[in-house]
C-alpha cells in the first residue's frame, strides 16, 4: 500500500468516526430532550420568553410564546432525524455538530423550565453579560500572557489586589475613574512582579501563580480585616459607575438593552476584545508575539527580544485583569468583600482554554459561562428542581471535555510555560 | 536523620548535606517572616503616628516598632508552644495535688499546633509525591475535601459496628475518595495529554460545589446548618488526652505514612519508577517504564494522601464536616511540599512549621490584634523565596550552586 492510500485510509476511518460517533450523540440526546423534558412537560401550557426589558429603552417588541410540549417534541425529533442523517451520510463539521446539540438541548431545556410561566431572555442575556465580564477580562489576560509564553494562573490574585485598589483609591480621591486606573496599574504591577520572577530568576510559572494567589488573597484579607472593616470604613465606600446607554444602539431591540446599557467597565471589556484580537493577529506585534510563544528560539534568531516581549504581554495582560478587578468593586458593589472573586480567575482560566486560546473564543466562552451562572440564579427564582451546583459544576466539567480533546481540540501555544534560556 | 546519608552516595557527612538542603528554606522562611514583621508594623496606626513625630522623639518610634513586632510575634510563639510560666505552674499543681487540669490547660498550644500540623504532613506529602513524579497537583485541596466528605458519610452512616471494623473502613473511604479524586485528573493527564493542572484545579472547584450540595441536601444533618451529622464514636480517632486536647491518633498515623512514603519513593522499585518518570520522562520510557501507568498511579496516591488528611481531620478532630472545612490546607500544602523539598522528612518538618504558625496566628489574632491573613502572606513569601533561591543568596551574599541543582522547573506548560 503506498503512502496516498494509507493516509486516505485513515481519513476515512478518521471521517467513520467523526460520522458515527457524533450520530450516536445526537440520537442520544435527542432522545434525552424526549425524556427528561418532553415527558415532564405538561400538555397546553406555553412558555413566555420575554423580549423586553421594563425599564429599557428599546423599541417593544412582542414576547414570545411557544407552545412548551410541541416544542420540546419538535427538538427532538429534529436532533434525532440529524442523528440518523449524521450516522448515514454525515456531516464533517464538528463545530456545527456541537452547536447543534447543545442549541436544541439548551433551548428544550429552557422551554421544560418556563413551561406555564414567563421568562424574560433579554434580562438572561443582560445578566449573563455582567456576569461573563470579569470571567472575559481574565480569559484575555490569559490569552495575552501565554500567547508569549508566560502561564499566568495568578489571575485570580491580581483580580483581587486591583479590586481592593480600586475601592480604596476611588474612596480616597472621590473619584471612580481614579480608581479605575489605580486598580489596571495595580494589575500591571503584580503581573510584572510575576513576569520578573519567572522570566529573570526562572521560577516555575505555575509555582510563582500559586504564590501570587495565595499572597493575594492574604494581603487583601488582611488590610480588609485590619483596616477596612473597622475605622476606615469610609475607604470602602466608593460607589459604582453610573450605566451609560448609547444613543441610537441601545434602542435596538434585544441586544441594544443586553449589551448597550451597561457601566464603562462592560464597555471597556468589549474593546479589549476587540483590541486584543487585533493586535494577536493583525499586527507586527502580536505575529512576534504568537513567535515568542510557539518557538522563542526561531524568533530570538530573528531578532525578536524574547524576553521583553514576554514582559510586555504579561504586563498587558495584568492590566486587563487589573480591570476585571476593579469591575468587582467600583464596576458592580461599590465595596470590597474578602475573596469576593469567588474563583472567576480560574473560571477565566477555563474559558481561555475553552476559547482556544484566541480573544474572541475566550469571550464567547465567557458569555457561555456567564449564562451558565445567571441561568443558575434565575431556575432558583423559577423553582426548577435541579440543585443549583450543579449547573455550576457545567463550565469545569465542560473545560475538562474540551482538554481531552475528545469534543474539538484546544491546542496552547508551543512554549507556553516553558522558560527561554539564551 | 540517617535516611538522608542512605539518599544520595555523597562523600559529604549527612550533617553537612541536611545543613546544606535546609540553609535556603529556613532563610526563606526567615525573610518571610522578617517582611511579615514590616507588614504588621507599617500597617500600626500607633507605630505611624509614631513615625509622624520622629525628629521630636525619635527613640518613642523605634522603640514602639520593636515592641510592635515583640507583641505580634511573641502572642504567636506562646499561642503555638503555650506559656513556659503556665507550664511549670501546672507541674507543681500536678506533682503536688495530682490534679491535671492545670496542666492539661498549658500543653493545649502545643497540643493544637501538632494538630493543625497533622493534616498539613498528609497534604504535603501528596504534593510532594507529585512533584517527584514530575506532576503538579494542586488539587489537593478538593482531594481533601472530598475524602473529608467520604468519611463523614461512613462514620454517621454506619452504626452498630465495632470500632476495629468501623474506624479503618472510615478511613479507607476517605482515602478512597481522595484516590478517585486525583485519579481522574491522572487518568485524563496520562490517556489523553490534559494537563493536571488545569484539572485538578477543575476538580477542586467541581469539589466546592458538589460540597454545597450534599451539604444543604443528601448529607445535611437535621437542622439549618450545612454540616453533616456527627460520626459515630465508633469511628473516632481516639485522643490521647481528655477533653479540650484534641490531639489524637491522626498525628501517629500522618508520621507513619511519612514514613511508608519515604519507604516507597526511595526503597522499592515503584519509588524509583516513579522518581525516574519525574527526573526523565524519556529515559524512562526507554528503559521500558510505563508512564501512563505511573501517571495514573502518582495521581492515586497523591489524591489518597490528601483524603487521609481530610479524614484525620473529621475522625480525629472535629467529627463532622461543614462548608469551607478544607480551609486552605491543599492550597498551602504546595508551600510546605516546596519548602521540604518533596522529601518526607522535609515535608514532616515543614509542616509542623505550618501547623505551629497556623495555630499561633489564631493567639496572635486575638491578643495583638493582628488578622491571622498574615500567616497567607508570609506563605506566599516563602514560596517564592524557595522557587527562586538566587533572590535568597543573593540577600544573604551566599555562593552560587551548581546549575544543575539550581533547576525548580517543575511542571513543563500545559505540555501534552
Amino acid at each position: 500500500m503506498n503512502t496516498i492510500e494509507e493516509t486516505k485510509t485513515i481519513e476515512a476511518a478518521a471521517f467513520r468516526r467523526i460520522r458515527i460517533g457524533y450520530g450516536i450523540a445526537l440520537l442520544v440526546t435527542g432522545m434525552l430532550i424526549f425524556l427528561l423534558f418532553g415527558l415532564n412537560t405538561q400538555a397546553g401550557l406555553s412558555s413566555v420568553f420575554g423580549m423586553n426589558l421594563p425599564s429599557s429603552q428599546a423599541i417593544v417588541i412582542p414576547d414570545l410564546v411557544i407552545p412548551a410540549q410541541a416544542t420540546v417534541y419538535a427538538l427532538a425529533i429534529v436532533i434525532a432525524f440529524l442523528g440518523a442523517f449524521q450516522m448515514s451520510r454525515g456531516i464533517h463539521s464538528i463545530g456545527w455538530l456541537v452547536g447543534a446539540l447543545a442549541f436544541a438541548f439548551v433551548l428544550a431545556f429552557l422551554v421544560w423550565a418556563a413551561q406555564g410561566k414567563s421568562f424574560n431572555l433579554v434580562g438572561m442575556l443582560q445578566s449573563s453579560i455582567v456576569r461573563a465580564t470579569p470571567i472575559a477580562l481574565a480569559a484575555l489576560c490569559g490569552v495575552m500572557s501565554e500567547r508569549s509564553g508566560v502561564v499566568n494562573i495568578g489571575i485570580e490574585g491580581i483580580m483581587l489586589i486591583s479590586a481592593q485598589a480600586a475601592v480604596i483609591s476611588a474612596s480616597l480621591a472621590s473619584n471612580l475613574y481614579v480608581g479605575l486606573l489605580v486598580a489596571i496599574l495595580t494589575g500591571g504591577l503584580v503581573a510584572a512582579t510575576h513576569a520578573y520572577l519567572v522570566i529573570r530568576f526562572k521560577v516555575d510559572q505555575i509555582v510563582s501563580g500559586v504564590a501570587i494567589n495565595i499572597f493575594g488573597v492574604g494581603m487583601t484579607s488582611f488590610i480588609s480585616s485590619r483596616f477596612l472593616e473597622k475605622a476606615f470604613t469610609n475607604l470602602n465606600n466608593s460607589g459604582t459607575f453610573p450605566i451609560i446607554p448609547i444613543p441610537i444602539l441601545s434602542k435596538i431591540p434585544i441586544i441594544g438593552p443586553a449589551l448597550f446599557e451597561s457601566n464603562i467597565v462592560i464597555y471597556l471589556m468589549i474593546v479589549v476584545v476587540i483590541v486584543t484580537h487585533v493586535i494577536l493577529f493583525y499586527t507586527p506585534w502580536g505575529l512576534r508575539t504568537r513567535a515568542v510563544g510557539e518557538h522563542p528560539k526561531a524568533a530570538d534568531t530573528l531578532g525578536i527580544n524574547v524576553y521583553l516581549t514576554r514582559y510586555i504581554n504579561v504586563i498587558a495582560g495584568g492590566m486587563i485583569a487589573g480591570l476585571g478587578g476593579a469591575y468587582f468593586t467600583i464596576g458592580a458593589v461599590g465595596r470590597f468583600d474578602q475573596a469576593m472573586t469567588a474563583g472567576k480567575g480560574f473560571i477565566g482560566l477555563a474559558a481561555m482554554i475553552f476559547g482556544n486560546w484566541n480573544p474572541v473564543g475566550a469571550f464567547f466562552s465567557s458569555l457561555i459561562f456567564g449564562f451558565a451562572d445567571s441561568l443558575q440564579v434565575k431556575l432558583q427564582i423559577l423553582s426548577v428542581p435541579i440543585p443549583s451546583a450543579f449547573l455550576l459544576m457545567a463550565p469545569y466539567i465542560v473545560t475538562m471535555i474540551v482538554l481531552t480533546g475528545v469534543i474539538g481540540k484546544s491546542t496552547p501555544p508551543a512554549a507556553d510555560g516553558v522558560p527561554y534560556e539564551k | 536523620m540517617s535516611e538522608k546519608n542512605q539518599q544520595q552516595p555523597a562523600k559529604k557527612g549527612w550533617l553537612r548535606q541536611a545543613r546544606e538542603a535546609a540553609l535556603v528554606p529556613a532563610l526563606a522562611v526567615f525573610t518571610g517572616l522578617l517582611i511579615g514583621a514590616i507588614v504588621i508594623v507599617v500597617s500600626d496606626a500607633d507605630v505611624i503616628a509614631a513615625y509622624g513625630n520622629f525628629f521630636s522623639n525619635p527613640l518613642h518610634a523605634i522603640g514602639l516598632t520593636f515592641s510592635t513586632v515583640a507583641t505580634a510575634y511573641g502572642a504567636l510563639f506562646i499561642g503555638s508552644f503555650g506559656s513556659f510560666d503556665r507550664l511549670v505552674e501546672g507541674l507543681g499543681i500536678y506533682f503536688s495535688t495530682g490534679e491535671t487540669r492545670q496542666l492539661l490547660r498549658a500543653i493545649y498550644p502545643l497540643t493544637e499546633s501538632l494538630v493543625s500540623s497533622t493534616p498539613y504532613i498528609l497534604t504535603g506529602l501528596s504534593v510532594a509525591i507529585g512533584f517527584r513524579a514530575g506532576l503538579f497537583n494542586i488539587g489537593a485541596e478538593g482531594q481533601f475535601f472530598i475524602g473529608a466528605l467520604c468519611s463523614a458519610y461512613v462514620g454517621y452512616s454506619i452504626s452498630g459496628l465495632p470500632a476495629f471494623i468501623h474506624l479503618p473502613l472510615a478511613l479507607l473511604a476517605g482515602a478512597a475518595g481522595g484516590a478517585v479524586w486525583g485519579a481522574i485528573p491522572g487518568y485524563l493527564k496520562a490517556r489523553f495529554g490534559a494537563h493536571e493542572v488545569v484539572n485538578t484545579i477543575m476538580m477542586n472547584w467541581i469539589a466546592f460545589r458538589l460540597s454545597d450540595w450534599l451539604l444543604t441536601g443528601p448529607m445535611q444533618a437535621s437542622g439549618f446548618r450545612p454540616v453533616t451529622p456527627n460520626v459515630a464514636i465508633s469511628a473516632e480517632l481516639p485522643r490521647f488526652f481528655s477533653d479540650p486536647i484534641r490531639l489524637n491518633w491522626g498525628f501517629i498515623l500522618s508520621l507513619a505514612i511519612a514514613g511508608l512514603v519515604y519507604w516507597l519513593l526511595f526503597k522499592t522499585t515503584i519509588g524509583f519508577e516513579l522518581r525516574s518518570v519525574g527526573n526523565n520522562p524519556d529515559g524512562a520510557k526507554y528503559a521500558g517504564m510505563s508512564i501512563t501507568r505511573n501517571i495514573v498511579l502518582v495521581m492515586t496516591l497523591a489524591g489518597a494522601l490528601a483524603g487521609l488528611a481530610g479524614t484525620v481531620q473529621v475522625l480525629g478532630v472535629d467529627r463532622w464536616v461543614g462548608q469551607g472545612f478544607s480551609a486552605g490546607y491543599g492550597f498551602d500544602s504546595i508551600a510546605l511540599a516546596l519548602l521540604g523539598k518533596s522529601h518526607p522528612l522535609g515535608v514532616v518538618l515543614a509542616a509542623l512549621l505550618f501547623g505551629f504558625l497556623r495555630s499561633g496566628a489564631a493567639r496572635m489574632q486575638s491578643m495583638a490584634d493582628i488578622p491571622i491573613d498574615i500567616i497567607s502572606v508570609i506563605q506566599g513569601l516563602v514560596i517564592i523565596f524557595v522557587a527562586a533561591p538566587a533572590i535568597i543568596r543573593r540577600i544573604y551574599r551566599l555562593k552560587e550552586k551548581a546549575a544543575d541543582e539550581e533547576s525548580t522547573v517543575l511542571t513543563r506548560g500545559w505540555g501534552r
